[in-house]
């Protein structure tokens, strides 16, 4: 027999209901604001990555209601381009960026380690605490006077246009920060903190991805807050550094930016490998096939993803040497990303699926992404990416990989740890029809921008010819399908807080760490740190559904 | 009949301008996802594209028939039913290896045909012929030998390798031509180029593809691919016309040529500038300093000195127009102002 991924005590869930559990532990607005439970930060920053998902959202559903005609639609030329700008910097900063590190993984990564918190609870405060800054400037921002030079405040026009640029620029300078902390904290907890017997190869996939992530994040992180400061002391001083009036060079800008930017966009995707590599087995009943490829094909993606930025440059009068070795360079991207794809499929083989909400935005994940990820096969050619890039099919590759990708992965992981963090279950039916919705939405919305973009249709066009209008209209359907889908889940999962069935312990059958305390977890998660003897996905065959409960127990407890 | 001829000469010029439909229109194309082909730059891009297209769909497909093969096939009976997956291997080194060499083997000559067709497209045949492109917000001007004063629409002989040298004068512009598949930032302070040879006459639309403020998505252009003969015809006719006129109708064909009705309109709307109807005369409030009157030195100071003064309610966004118009052109502008109150 394989013997259980943890010793029996702490396979026995705890009662559930009314017991001392870390969301009860404490009262009062004070005991959340300076809480340094992992898992109340994690908590926080949950609601308010999805506040800001709402409002960026919101921006998303402007433009693409905007776009509805070639003309004017609802609003002026410089609303609109408050708009898109808007949606980009909140969406990538506010929201992708700490969804599911900061947000999923504050509360599950170190339950998953068996440990009581993570390495530096006051920097994970703080952490918290800068994003909040981080928003506020970039809201003030919006107060005065929205910036609008695209969330990628390219020189020299963001030296020279009159909105905003200060406050929002300085808000994603703060927003790295907090983002460094994470990842400094959660290299400092996979090394220090994981409970005996979790070698490294004993790790979930999640605390592999989310250690990959962190390591771009504390790397690469600090060249943008440098590259925004230097821009707004440009802006401000009149020091001459990306200003071509001022001898400076505006393209230096770009090589800074996607300096950092391209290794961010790994940041924003390599945690949803984590969540994949974490419900696929649940849901098959079945270890990950492969699992030590996936685990490094993860450090290969984040160590390759330093070396490419120069394939965003590719028609900006960059030398055609260096292109080259950009362009080559990502292609090797292409084999670990396929690597992955193979070997979550592959675990599906023979085993025991079941479509729960999760798996249904695992399987959304599986097939959009392969689709974002082949797109990205295009831009890396580099006769091909002359005609496509800065079209309608850059937008959509990016968002077939961060919206189809990214945020697919973090509904996924929602659901599937909503349960364990709130210790309720939300409506099945709903969150099924939720996750048909979302699907169906993100692929009306990006795929007509695939065939836009060939035909040559440039982003960030307000006006645009009429002859493009049919495509953008079943976008912008696909958008409020989107749009209908969110809210939808938006209303079934608050309710399900005041009036969910109370969670089990372990709803699905999991056997990495965090299903074997109760749910929502106990304020200290472990009373003794588990001690651990086999693989992350090893022993779903101890583990019996039991009916009344609604969720799984250990084959020997029953029987016994 | 020398003055009769020039006269009508400039009419018709004058006509042609004002006949200009204010939006190029996108060809038919033979193709569902590209607009058609139309220089010799575009075989290896179509080519890749294709068959990355055929590639994508097979590999789409083919994991979309594995996954839904194993939901229907491996489904759960329910949670209760406990049942265990069957045993298989976790670990395959040999299939690994296989799913990464053969994505291996794709990308290679991916790579390969990118990169010659990349270095085709970077490297002008010598002896083209060569017009200048400079964005600025939110117009293309191209300068042709010959012709002194810019023209916004990109004209160009058939079968002709012709080499377009690009700049901007304020911030980042990208000259985008789809039926070509070329483009290229327009950088300030340096000069970028692409190349082409047309294969087809007819227009084909010109974008702006960098983001540059409010009218980026206003900043169209055409080329235009003339037959045999066509472009020289078009040019000298161009020269004369440019050449003949003067006064106000000089004026009101550098409104349209030079982007000044990009921002501001002859109606009275104010776009992203003042509108010019009625404007001469009048005492304005400025963002700084003291109230001014709209006179000659005004306008003319607006025109080589942008910035210097601007009226109360608008940005600075104008460019320059230092060395970009002669005396002529100014005289001619501050007339046509003068003439539409």
């Amino acid at each position: 027999m394989a013997s259980p991924s943890a010793t029996a005590d702490v396979v026995a869930p705890r009662s559930t209901s009314g017991g001392d559990n870390y969301l009860t532990h404490d009262k009062g607005i004070l005991s959340w604001i300076f809480t340094l439970d992992h898992k109340r930060i994690g908590v926080m920053y949950l609601f308010s990555v999805l506040t800001a998902f709402a409002l960026g959202g919101f921006f998303a559903l402007m433009v693409r209601t905007e776009l509805l005609t070639p003309g004017r639609t609802i609003m002026d030329h410089d609303t609109y381009n408050q708009m898109f700008t808007l949606h980009g910097a909140i969406m990538v900063f506010l929201v992708i960026i700490p969804g599911i590190p900061a947000a999923l993984g504050n509360i599950i990564m170190p339950l998953q380690l068996g440990a009581k918190d993570v390495a530096f609870p006051r920097l994970n405060l703080a952490s918290y605490h800068l994003w909040v800054v981080g928003a506020i400037f970039m809201l003030t921002s919006l107060a005065i006077n929205a910036v609008d030079t695209g969330w990628t405040f390219y020189t020299p026009y963001s030296l020279t246009t009159t909105t905003a640029v200060v406050p929002a620029a300085f808000g994603a300078f703060i927003l790295g920060f907090s983002s460094i902390f994470t990842g400094l904290n959660f290299i400092v907890t996979v090394h220090k903190l994981r409970p005996p017997g979790m070698s490294w190869f004993r790790l979930p996939l999640f605390v592999w991805s989310l250690y990959a992530t962190a390591l771009i994040q504390v790397l690469a992180t600090p060249v943008i807050g440098i590259t925004l400061l230097m821009m707004i002391v440009e802006r401000t001083l009149h020091i001459g550094i990306f200003d071509p009036t001022l001898g400076g060079d505006p393209v230096l800008f770009q090589h800074f930016f996607w300096f950092y930017s391209h290794p961010a966009v790994y940041i924003m995707i390599v945690p949803a490998f984590g969540v994949i590599g974490e419900i696929i087995p649940v849901f098959s009943r079945k270890r990950m096939f492969g699992y030590k490829f996936i685990a490094v094909s993860s450090l290969a993606i984040a160590f390759l993803g330093f070396l490419v930025w120069g394939h965003h440059l590719f028609v900006s009068g960059q030398s055609v040497l260096a292109g080259t070795i950009f362009s080559a360079i990502t292609f090797l991207i292409a084999i670990p990303t396929a690597i992955k794809v193979f070997n979550w499929i592959t675990t599906m083989y023979k085993g025991v699926i079941h479509l729960d909400t999760p798996m249904l935005y695992a399987l959304a994940f599986l097939w959009v992404f392969t689709i974002g990820g082949l797109t990205g096969v295009f831009l890396a050619v580099m006769s091909v990416d002359v005609h496509l890039t800065d079209t309608y099919f850059v937008i959509a590759h990016f968002h077939y990989v961060m919206m189809g990708g990214a945020i697919t992965a973090f509904m996924g992981g929602l659901h599937y740890w909503w349960p364990k963090a709130f210790g309720r279950m939300y409506n099945e039916k709903l969150g099924r029809i939720g996750a048909c919705l979302v699907f169906v939405g993100l692929n009306v919305t990006f795929f007509p921008q695939f065939i836009l973009g060939s035909r040559g249709m440039p982003r960030r066009y307000y006006n645009y010819l009429p002859e493009f209008q049919s495509l953008h209209v079943l976008s912008t359907l696909g958008a409020y399908t989107l749009g209908l889908g969110f809210l939808l889940t938006a209303f079934y999962l608050f309710k399900s807080l005041k009036s969910g069935r109370i969670a089990p312990a372990n709803p699905w059958g999991g056997v990495t760490l965090e299903w074997q305390c109760s749910s929502p977890p106990p304020y200290y998660n472990f009373h003794k740190p588990p001690v651990v003897t086999a693989g992350p996905y090893d022993g779903y065959e101890e583990l019996m559904y039991d009916e009344k409960l609604g969720g799984y127990l250990p084959r020997k407890a029953k029987s016994g | 009949m020398i003055l009769s001829l020039s006269t009508s000469l400039a009419n018709a010029a004058f006509a042609l301008f004002a006949a200009e439909p204010k939006l190029p229109t996108l060809p038919d194309s033979p193709y569902f996802w590209m607009p058609p082909s139309a220089s010799v730059t575009t075989s290896n891009t179509d080519a890749l594209f294709n068959f990355m297209l055929w590639m994508s769909l097979f590999f789409t497909v083919a994991i979309f028939f594995a996954m839904a093969r194993f939901c229907i096939k491996y489904r759960a009976k329910s949670r209760a039913a406990n049942e265990n997956a069957q045993k298989t291997s976790e670990h395959n080194t040999v299939l690994e290896l296989t799913w990464s060499i053969i994505p291996l083997m794709i990308v290679i000559p991916l790579f390969v045909g990118g990169f010659k067709g990349y270095v085709d497209l970077r490297t002008p045949p010598k002896g083209a012929m060569e017009i200048r492109a400079q964005g600025q917000k939110w117009k293309w001007l191209f300068t042709y030998p010959g012709l002194g004063s810019p023209d916004d629409t990109l004209h160009v002989p058939v079968n002709t390798p012709v080499r377009i040298v690009i700049n901007s004068v304020d911030v980042i512009h990208s000259l985008f031509i789809p039926s070509f598949r070329t483009k290229m930032d327009a950088v300030p302070g340096r000069y970028s180029d692409i190349w082409f040879k047309a294969t087809q006459t007819g227009e084909f639309p010109i974008f702006c593809a960098e983001y540059c403020g409010t009218s980026h998505s206003d900043m169209l252009s055409r080329v235009v691919v003339h037959p045999p003969g066509g472009y020289e015809t078009w040019l000298a006719n161009t020269i004369a016309a440019a050449d003949s006129l003067s006064g106000k109708d000089r004026g009101a064909m550098l409104y349209e040529k030079q982007g000044c009705s990009t921002c501001h309109s002859i109606d009275g709307t104010p776009k992203v500038g003042p509108s010019w109807k009625g404007i001469f005369g009048k005492m304005e409030s400025m963002t700084a300093g003291s109230p001014m009157k709209v006179d000659e030195n005004y306008l003319r100071e607006s025109m080589m000195d942008p910035q210097a003064h601007i009226v109360m309610g608008f940005t600075p966004a104008m460019p320059t127009y230092q060395g970009k118009l002669s005396d002529k052109d100014i005289d001619g502008l501050i007339e046509f102002i003068k003439s539409l109150k």
